[in-house]
C-alpha cells in the first residue's frame, strides 16, 4: 500500500528531502509544498537525487508561483499540482507522511 | 472520503496554517468531509480572538472561523497545549481562575484523544507543520 | 473508549528533545493515544534518535527532564519503538547508548522484553510503508 509523503521546507536549508526520499518506496508519492517547492528547481544537487528517486514527484504550483519560481524552471520528471490535485493525491494513497 | 487535518504551527510564523486552510477548502470543494481540524503545539494561536493582523492581508483565524460557519466544521484546539500556551475559553478561565479567556468564535477546546480519535474516524489523516 | 476499529498508528519522531517542544508534545499524544487500543509504532529517526539517550540531566537549562515518561510506554502496551541504524551511526550513537525500555509479555509469563527495536532504514521503510495513520509534529 503505498504513501503520500509530503516536504515542506528547503532542501538547501533542511535534510527533510533528502530523508524522505531515503524512506520512500517505489509506487509512493512525495508532493514539495510551501519551501519545499525550491527543491523542485531543476540543474541542483536536490534535482539530482528527485531524478533517481522511486516514488513519483509532485511540486505545488500556488507555492512555485509565490516563490517567484517558472514554471521552466521546474525539474523534468516533476508534476506540478494545484490544492485540488494534493486532495486527489491523499485519496490515492494510504496514508499521508508529512515530513515536518 | 472523510479527511482529518492536523495544523501544529500559529499564525502567520510559519506557513502550516494557511496550507492547512486551503488544502481543507479544497478537499470540501471536491465534495469530500472534513472530519475535524485539530490544533496542535503552537497551532493552538489559531484560535485566539485577540489578533489584529494588518487589513491589507489575510486574516487567518477570521478565515477559519467564517470556513467553520459555511460548513459547521469541527475546530478542536488541544487542551493541553492551550493551556500551556494561554488560549483559554470561558469554562477554562474560570477554572483556572484567570482574569480572561480568549478563545475566537468557531473553535472549541478539547482533549488530545479528539487527535487519535480522528486518526481512528477519517479516511486520511493530513499534517500541516513546521 | 474505541470502537471495533483497529489501525496501525505510526509516530515518526525526527527531532532532538529540549531545543524545541516536539519530542514533549509528541510523547504526550502516545501516552493519551494508547488508551485508545490501536496498533501503536513508533518511529525514531533522524535527530528523533536522540529523545531516547541515556542519562537525561536537565538541572543546568532549568527544564523538565521529560525521558523518564518513556519507561511508562510498556505498561500502556506501547512497546513497538524502532530506532533507525543508520541515523544512530551517522550520530556516533550505539544501542548502549540508549536508555532501556521494557515491556511484560503477558502471553509469556510476563517475561521482560526490550521495547526498542534497532532496525535498518531498509526494515524502515517496509514498517512505514504498512501503516494506515502516520502522526508528524
Amino acid at each position: 500500500m503505498s504513501i503520500l509523503h509530503t516536504v515542506n521546507k528547503s532542501p538547501f536549508q533542511k535534510a527533510d528531502l533528502s530523508s524522505c526520499l531515503a524512506h520512500a518506496n517505489a509506487g509512493d508519492a512525495v508532493l514539495l509544498i510551501e519551501d519545499g517547492v525550491y527543491g523542485a528547481i531543476a540543474g541542483t544537487d536536490a534535482a539530482k537525487d528527485i531524478a533517481t528517486a522511486d516514488p513519483s514527484i509532485y511540486v505545488l504550483g500556488g507555492d512555485l508561483a509565490a516563490r517567484g519560481i517558472a514554471g521552466d524552471k521546474v525539474a523534468d520528471g516533476i508534476t506540478v499540482i494545484e490544492y485540488d490535485g494534493f486532495v486527489d493525491l491523499v485519496t490515492e494513497h494510504k496514508a499521508v507522511n508529512s515530513w515536518l | 472520503m472523510k479527511f482529518g487535518v492536523v495544523v501544529n504551527e500559529g499564525p502567520y510564523t510559519h506557513q502550516a496554517s494557511d496550507s492547512a486552510y486551503q488544502f481543507t477548502k479544497a478537499a470540501l470543494a471536491k465534495g469530500h468531509e472534513v472530519t475535524r481540524v485539530f490544533f496542535y503545539h503552537d497551532g493552538v494561536n489559531n484560535g485566539t480572538r485577540l489578533t489584529v493582523p494588518p487589513q491589507d492581508d489575510r486574516n487567518i483565524q477570521q478565515r477559519w472561523t467564517a470556513l467553520q460557519k459555511e460548513h459547521g466544521l469541527d475546530l478542536v484546539l488541544c487542551i493541553a497545549a492551550a493551556q500551556r500556551r494561554g488560549i483559554l475559553d470561558e469554562n477554562e478561565a474560570k477554572r483556572q481562575g484567570k482574569d480572561a479567556d480568549n478563545v475566537a468564535e468557531g473553535f472549541r477546546i478539547s482533549g488530545l484523544g479528539q487527535l487519535i480519535e480522528t486518526g481512528i474516524q477519517s479516511d486520511r489523516l493530513v499534517t500541516f507543520g513546521d | 473508549m474505541s470502537d471495533e476499529t483497529i489501525k496501525k498508528f505510526l509516530y515518526m519522531n525526527r527531532k532532538a528533545p529540549y531545543g524545541t517542544i516536539y519530542a514533549l508534545e509528541a510523547l504526550e499524544v502516545v501516552l493519551i493515544g494508547a488508551a485508545f487500543d490501536q496498533d501503536v509504532s513508533l518511529a525514531f529517526l533522524d535527530d528523533g534518535v536522540f529523545q531516547l539517550t541515556e542519562g537525561q540531566n536537565t538541572d543546568g537549562i532549568g527544564v523538565k527532564n521529560f525521558s523518564p515518561a518513556f519507561r511508562a510506554l510498556g505498561d500502556y502496551d506501547v512497546n513497538k519503538l524502532y530506532v533507525e541504524k543508520e541515523s544512530l551511526e551517522a550520530r556516533g550513537l550505539a544501542e548502549s547508548d540508549l536508555m532501556e525500555l521494557v515491556w511484560e509479555d503477558e502471553d509469556d509469563d510476563w517475561a521482560e522484553k526490550p521495547s526498542i527495536k534497532i532496525v535498518s532504514r531498509d526494515e524502515l521503510k517496509a514498517i512505514m510503508g504498512d501503516q494506515d495513520v502516520i502522526m508528524s509534529f
